[in-house]
């Protein structure tokens, strides 16, 4: 049985998606900017998926939504862009010490260009608080952003409160909100969101396309320069096939919401709790309710995480880890250690993330393969011995 | 898969795990922070290591590397044992990704630490054995041309 449990990296495109997305190949292929008829149908299809995203967010106007390449893509536009506008009010943002890289890193950038820019720490549980975003407003902060919820521990932020501080501060409030969109309710209105990134194939649309909400009134520079699509504020010939897609699968996720949050939830407490309950030396990161549908997040003593991925991989279990290993540098993830992890049990973490298309089967298949796999790699650890020892 | 065929059935089916209760010498390098600690074993008689074991905290290179190691230092003399660098190491498994060449690297050290308290202990001096740094913690002190 393949189990695919890294739906927070990627997710499978849907087959009605991919259905809706086929005819824009060779069919209706038209230019959407040309006159001819051909093109009135890729038009209306882009004008489509943009009214099927704005529903979901519950914009107020499809025109508020920009189609772009993905969420970093946005949050690159989401954060120069206003720096760029608004640098006459001021240069402080304020930002979370647990964001995506896409912020993270765009932060870093704008600090070369003279930008100051305040990352708020996160309690235990990965949350921060809308008191923490109102201490930090001062009268030269133009933006703040919070990510909507967090891709490695699925930690749901208050989004709804920080919104409120921010509207009332006169603060722009943008979220990165690519794990949450079409996942768990987004409201922008009732959440006073001014901007907000999301990305296609996150919720079994395509990848290379993105989306950004950005209020009506709110200025900011194109970040593409050329023709006039997107309302000149993102030029380039439209991705017609990407955004059918990323329409329509936004339409299926959201009008599924309300079945598949439960079913979800309910994958996630029988793999949480099962895991706990087999597996001595383990905890759980995250905040156990404020939390995605799909996420679980457990830190494993006395071992490593690659190890664990690649014995899972030998049972085509995929999965993906917080150890310095994957992600590539000699330091494991900083949504780990800001939760106060120390490094040893955040190089041990394990993040499994279910979705539409994971069964109950496929739980019970990993309650299964992982505590020998857990048990193995303790046997081999000069660590687990000392904790033998000493008993 | 970043790994080699050899580097994956070593870490699949390592050699050597295990401890040796009446060790001539034991070694313990790396920490937790970095996330690998490697602690070797060798039982050694008559100048020559008629058993090696290990037990590590790491990665799948990091198994890997201690595996081909230990298996490397079997039957060698302590002369011959000084010959086995990080270099012999990633060869044996046929390369190592970039990024995991502090792996070898603490593989070589872990090797030379239990040579060295078997030295201490039976009061010889190895010649061309170093003190190990016990604590590593700086791996990417790593020799820059294996990037």
């Amino acid at each position: 049985m393949e189990c695919y449990f890294d739906n927070a990296a990627t997710t499978k495109v849907r087959a009605e998606v991919l259905e809706a997305m086929l005819p824009y190949f060779q069919e209706n292929y038209g230019n959407p900017s040309s006159i001819y008829k051909i093109s009135q149908k890729t038009k209306k299809a882009v004008e489509t998926a943009r009214e099927q995203v704005a529903k979901a967010i519950n914009a107020p106007a499809a025109n508020e939504i920009y189609f772009t390449a993905g969420g970093s893509e946005s949050d690159n536009w989401a954060l120069k862009g206003i720096a760029d506008s608004y640098s006459s009010k001021g240069k402080h943002i304020i930002t979370t010490a647990i964001e995506h890289h896409a912020i993270l890193h765009t932060c870093e950038y704008l600090e070369t260009k003279g930008y100051e820019v305040t990352y708020l720490p996160v309690d235990e549980y990965g949350l921060v608080s809308a008191e923490q975003v109102k201490e930090a407003i001062r009268p030269d902060t133009i933006l703040v952003s919070v990510m909507f919820a967090n891709n490695e521990i699925g930690t749901i932020e208050p989004i709804a409160e920080i919104g409120a501080v921010c509207r009332e501060a006169g603060v722009l409030f943008h979220t990165d909100a690519v794990q949450a969109v079409a996942h768990v309710p987004v409201d922008v209105q009732a959440m006073n969101i001014d901007l907000l990134s999301m990305s296609g194939h996150k919720f079994y649309g395509p990848k290379g396309i993105g989306a950004m909400y950005i209020r009506k009134g709110i200025k900011i520079p194109s970040f593409i320069h050329g023709g006039a699509q997107e309302r000149k504020r993102r030029a380039g010939t439209e991705n017609v096939p990407g955004i059918v897609g990323i329409g329509k699968a936004i339409e299926l996720a959201s009008a599924e919401l309300e079945t598949e949050m439960p079913r979800l939830i309910a994958l996630r407490t029988k793999l949480i709790n099962g895991i706990l309950e087999k597996i001595p030396y383990a905890r759980l990161n995250g905040h156990p309710d404020l939390r995605l549908p799909g996420n679980v997040n457990i830190s494993f003593e006395f071992i490593e995480g690659e190890s664990i991925l690649l014995l899972l991989d030998m049972n085509d279990i995929y999965a993906s880890s917080g150890s310095a290993c994957t992600s590539g540098s000699l330091d494991p993830s900083h949504v780990l250690l800001a939760i106060g992890l120390p490094h040893e049990k955040a190089h041990g973490s394990l993040r499994l993330t279910m979705g539409h298309f994971t069964k109950e089967e496929e739980v019970d298949f990993v309650l299964e393969k992982l505590p020998p796999i857990v048990e193995r790699l303790r046997e081999m650890s000069p660590l687990y011995e000392q904790i033998k020892n000493k008993k | 898969m970043m790994y080699s065929e050899k580097v994956m059935d070593h870490f699949m089916n390592p050699r050597n795990v295990g401890e040796i209760e009446d060790a001539s010498g034991v070694g313990t390098v790396g920490n937790a922070k970095c996330g690998d600690i490697m602690k070797v074993y060798l039982k050694i008689e008559d100048g020559i290591v008629k058993d090696a074991k290990f037990k590590t905290f790491g990665c799948g290179a990091a198994v890997a590397t201690s595996s081909m190691a230990t298996e490397l230092i079997k039957g060698k003399t302590i002369k011959e044992s000084l010959e086995i660098t990080n270099k012999a190491v990633m060869e044996a498994l046929d390369g190592l990704p970039p990024i995991k060449v502090h792996c070898s690297c603490l593989a070589e050290e872990a090797l030379h630490a239990a040579l060295w308290d078997y030295a201490e202990k039976n009061g010889i001096v190895i010649e061309g054995l170093k003190k190990p740094v016990n604590d590593i913690s700086e791996h990417d002190e790593v020799p820059q041309e294996d990037y």
